[in-house]
C-alpha cells in the first residue's frame, strides 16, 4: 500500500473556514483528495491511514448527508465513529456544549467534526479541546468541506480554477457553501459572482472583489460554472422574497436558460436540490450536471482533511 | 483630626480650569487649600503626607453607568467587589446600574445598595433607578419616591424605554424633580437578534447586524421628546455617526441633552468580532472605524459630554457560550482611564484637561451630585494617577468578580496609584 501522500505544506490540526488558508494549502488538500480518491478506487475501497483513531460527529444541527460522508470517510480510513446529536443528548438536560466536547475529549476522541448554527463555534471549540476540530458548517459563516469539494468537482472537469467565471446563485446571505466557494475560488484566481434577490445578496462583497449581480439571465453568458445553492426555507425568520415561484422564475435553471450558457458550462448545486425551485431534472439529470460527481468528491475531500489534520495533530 | 497633603503632584482640575504642579492639603474630609508649604501643615493633629511628584492629581473620578450585580446578580459581581474594581480604577464615585433583580424600582432596593455600598466602605455608589416599574416599559415607576429615597438619576438601564408615549411622560414628570432620564437607545424591532455590528464584517462571518440605525433612529426620537416637553435627557454609550450628529444639532438648538460614549466605542472596531470572541460581544455593538472616528470627534468638540464605562460584568459561565447564547457586555472599570490615556491623550486627541473634565465635572453635573471639583471645601475624593505607567492587562488580577474584558493581554498607558475618598486613602497601587 503506497502510503506516502505528500503532506508538508499542510501544518493544521484543525480546519474551521478557508478564509484563512493560502492557495498552496488549498492545493495540497485538493491534491491529497485526488490521491486517495485514486487509493482506494474511487472513495469505494477501504485502506487503513486512520486504523486506530476515533472520530466523532458533534453534530448540533440535524444532518444526514454530511455527517453521513463524514462517517463513511472516516470507515474507508480505517477509523473508529461515534455519532452524537443534540437532541436527546445530555445538552437537553443543561450541559454546556463546551463541557459536552470535553466529554468527548476525555474519551480520547482523536478529531471532532462539529456543526452548529452558531458562527464561530467550531473555532471557540478549537480553542477549549485538544481534539482536531474540522468544520461541518457553523451557521452561514463556512463549510470548508463543501468549498473544497465544489472545487475539486471544477478542477477534475476544467483543469483549472484560475480565470473561470464562477457563479453563486441564490440566498448567498445564509449560505456558508456561498462563503467557503468564495474564499477558496477566489484564492485560487476565478472570477467569482454572487447572484440572487436584492433582499438576499448584499452589495458589500464587492468590496472583497466579488461581483454581485441580481439578474441569473445578464450573466449566465458568461458563466464557466454554476452552483445552485437551496433557498433554506428553515434559515430564514422573515421572508426576503414573496414567493417560491416567484424566486424559480427569476433564478431556477431551466432548460430554456441553458440555451443561453456556455456550450461547457457545468451545473453544480451542493444538494439536497429542490427539483423544479433551484433547478429542472432536465438540467440537474442532464449532461452538464456534475451533482453527483461533487457527492463522491465530497468523500475524497473529507478523506483528505481528516487525515491531514490528523497527522499535524499527532 | 488628622490632615492629608499631597505634594509635588501636576493639580488638574477642569472645574476650576487649574493645570499647575503644587501641593493640596485635605484637612477634615474636604480640600483645606492649595500652595501649602510642607512644613506648615495643620497642627491638629498628624500631617500624613503623599508625595506626587510625576504623576497628576486630579478630583476623584465618576463614572456614571457600572453595573453592580445586586441585587440578584452576585455571579457576575457585587456591590463590594465592583466597587474595589472602581477604587482600581481610579473611581471615587459610581453610579449603579439598575438592571439588577429584582431592579431597582422600590424604596427597599434603593436602600439596599446604598446600604451594601456603605458596609463595603469603598467608593461612593449614586443608584439609578428604573424609569418603569420592573423595568418592562409599561408603567412610570414611583420615580418621587425614589428621589427621595436617594436615587440621582432614571433609567431602563440595558433596556430602551420602546413607547414613545411613555418616555414622554417619563421626561415631563421628571421635571418636577430636575432629575435627568438617562436613555438606552434601541430601536428593539431593527437590532433583532444581531450579535455585533451590521458591516462588511458581520457580512464576513454570517453573524447577525445590529444596523446603525436601530441606535440613531431612538436617538432622534428622544431628542424631539427632549425638545418638546423641556426634560432632561443624557443618551447613555453612543456609538454611531448618525446620533453624534443628531445630538451635535440638538445641542445647537437648545435641547436640554447629554450624551456619553464608553472606552470601547472608541477604541475597538467590529474587526474585535473576527476572533468570535464573546468578550468582545457588547450592545450597543463594537463598531466599524468610521463610527469611532466620529466618537473621537464628539469628544473633541463637546457633542459627547462624559466618557462612562459602561461595566456589565457576565460571569464566566455565561460568557463560554455559544456567540449568539451568550450575554452582552464587558468589564470596564479597571481599563477606562487607561483606555482613555492610550487611545485618546497619548495620541493627541485630547488633552488631560478636557480628558479629566468627562470624568469628573461632567457626569457630577449630569448626576446632581457635589462631586468631581477639588474647589476649597469640596469633598475630598482625589485621585492620583500615574500618567506614565506601563501595564499589561491581566485578568487574575483584577478586583471584579468577572473576566469578560475586551482587552485581555493588552498593554495600556496610565493608571490611578492613589485613591483618596472622602480624605482617606482606600487604594495604593502596589506594583
Amino acid at each position: 500500500m503506497d502510503k506516502t501522500i505528500a503532506t508538508d505544506n499542510w501544518t493544521q490540526a484543525d480546519l474551521l473556514g478557508l478564509e484563512h488558508l493560502s492557495a498552496e494549502e488549498i492545493t495540497t488538500i485538493l491534491d491529497t483528495a485526488q490521491q486517495l480518491k485514486g487509493m482506494t478506487n474511487g472513495c469505494a475501497k477501504k485502506i487503513d491511514l486512520l486504523q486506530g483513531t476515533t472520530v466523532a460527529n458533534l453534530f448540533f444541527e440535524n444532518s444526514t448527508r454530511t455527517r453521513t460522508s463524514f462517517s463513511l470517510a472516516a470507515r474507508r480510513l480505517g477509523a473508529d465513529v461515534i455519532d452524537f446529536s443534540s437532541a436527546g443528548s445530555s445538552l437537553s438536560k443543561g450541559e454546556t456544549f463546551i463541557d459536552t466536547a470535553k466529554n468527548i475529549e476525555a474519551m480520547n476522541v482523536d478529531t471532532v467534526v462539529v456543526r452548529h448554527r452558531t458562527p464561530g463555534t467550531p473555532h471557540l471549540l478549537a480553542k477549549n479541546i485538544r481534539c482536531s476540530v474540522i468544520n461541518a458548517g457553523d451557521g452561514a459563516h463556512e463549510h470548508p468541506t463543501q468549498g473544497l469539494l465544489d472545487i475539486m468537482t471544477i478542477r477534475e472537469h476544467r483543469k483549472k480554477i484560475k480565470g473561470l467565471t464562477v457563479a453563486l446563485i441564490g440566498d448567498i446571505s445564509h449560505s456558508r457553501t456561498a462563503r467557503s466557494n468564495i474564499w477558496g475560488l477566489k484564492k485560487l484566481g476565478a472570477h467569482v459572482i454572487v447572484c440572487g434577490p436584492s433582499t438576499l445578496v448584499s452589495r458589500r462583497w464587492e468590496e472583497l472583489g466579488v461581483e454581485v449581480a441580481y439578474s441569473l439571465d445578464a450573466i449566465l453568458p458568461r458563466c464557466d460554472v454554476l452552483n445552485l445553492l437551496r433557498i433554506q426555507f428553515e434559515r430564514q425568520i422573515t421572508r426576503p422574497f414573496p414567493s417560491v415561484r416567484e424566486y424559480a422564475l427569476l433564478y431556477a435553471m431551466t432548460g430554456e436558460r441553458m440555451a443561453n450558457a456556455k456550450d461547457d458550462i457545468l451545473i453544480m448545486a451542493p444538494g439536497p436540490i429542490n427539483r423544479g425551485t433551484e433547478v429542472t431534472p432536465e438540467v440537474a439529470d442532464g449532461p452538464h450536471s456534475v451533482i453527483l460527481h461533487q457527492v463522491t468528491n465530497g468523500l475524497a475531500i473529507r478523506m483528505a482533511v481528516l487525515y491531514l489534520t490528523h497527522e499535524v495533530a499527532r | 483630626m488628622s490632615s492629608l497633603l499631597i505634594t509635588n503632584g501636576r493639580v488638574i482640575d477642569p472645574s476650576q480650569d487649574m493645570d499647575r504642579v503644587t501641593n493640596l492639603l485635605i484637612e477634615e474630609e474636604r480640600i483645606a487649600a492649595f500652595d501649602v508649604e510642607p512644613d506648615k501643615g495643620s497642627t491638629n493633629g498628624s500631617v500624613a503626607t503623599i508625595d506626587a511628584a510625576g504623576k497628576l492629581v486630579a478630583p476623584g473620578l465618576i463614572d456614571m453607568h457600572a453595573y453592580l450585580g445586586e441585587p440578584g446578580g452576585e455571579d457576575d459581581e457585587t456591590i463590594r467587589t465592583g466597587t474595589q474594581a472602581a477604587l482600581s480604577g481610579g473611581f471615587t464615585s459610581i453610579a449603579c446600574a439598575p438592571n439588577t433583580n429584582p431592579p431597582i424600582d422600590t424604596q427597599g432596593t434603593v436602600q439596599f445598595v446604598k446600604q451594601q455600598a456603605a458596609d463595603a466602605n469603598n467608593c461612593h455608589v449614586y443608584p439609578i433607578a428604573c424609569v418603569s416599574k420592573n423595568r418592562i416599559g409599561e408603567e412610570l415607576a414611583e420615580m418621587g419616591t425614589l428621589v427621595g429615597a436617594g436615587a440621582v438619576a432614571f433609567s431602563d438601564a440595558c433596556s430602551p424605554i420602546s413607547n414613545p408615549e411613555l418616555m414622554r411622560r417619563a421626561l415631563e414628570y421628571l421635571l418636577m424633580f430636575d432629575k435627568p432620564l438617562l436613555s438606552h437607545p434601541e430601536v428593539q424591532e431593527l437590532s433583532g437578534d444581531g450579535v455585533m455590528h451590521e458591516g462588511i464584517v458581520s457580512t464576513v462571518l454570517a453573524l447577525p447586524g445590529i444596523p446603525a440605525e436601530a441606535e440613531a433612529v431612538m436617538t432622534g426620537r428622544d431628542i424631539s421628546l427632549a425638545e418638546s416637553t423641556g426634560g432632561r435627557i443624557h443618551m447613555m454609550h453612543i456609538s454611531t455617526v448618525g446620533s453624534i450628529d443628531l445630538i451635535r444639532r440638538a445641542k445647537a438648538r437648545g435641547v436640554r441633552i447629554t450624551a456619553e460614549v464608553s472606552p470601547q466605542h472608541f477604541s475597538l472596531t467590529d474587526e474585535a468580532l473576527r476572533s468570535f470572541d464573546s468578550n468582545k460581544k457588547i450592545n450597543p455593538p463594537l463598531r466599524g472605524q468610521l463610527h469611532v472616528d466620529a466618537c473621537i470627534a464628539g469628544l473633541k468638540d463637546g457633542t459627547l459630554d462624559v466618557i462612562a464605562s459602561d461595566h456589565q460584568p457576565q460571569a464566566v459561565e455565561k460568557k463560554m457560550q455559544e456567540l449568539d447564547r451568550a450575554p452582552f457586555g464587558v468589564i470596564a472599570l479597571e481599563t477606562a482611564l487607561s483606555v482613555v490615556v492610550t487611545k485618546l491623550i497619548r495620541p493627541g486627541h485630547l488633552d488631560w484637561m478636557t480628558a479629566l473634565e468627562k470624568m469628573t465635572i461632567r457626569p457630577a453635573r449630569v448626576l446632581g451630585i457635589p462631586k468631581g471639583t477639588l474647589q476649597i471645601g469640596a469633598d475630598a475624593d482625589v485621585t492620583i494617577i500615574d500618567p506614565d505607567a506601563t501595564w499589561t492587562v491581566d485578568l487574575d488580577a483584577f478586583f471584579s468578580k468577572s473576566s469578560n474584558s475586551p482587552y485581555q493581554g493588552e498593554t495600556l498607558y496610565g493608571r490611578a496609584s492613589t485613591v483618596i475618598v472622602s480624605g482617606c486613602v482606600k487604594f495604593e497601587r502596589n506594583c
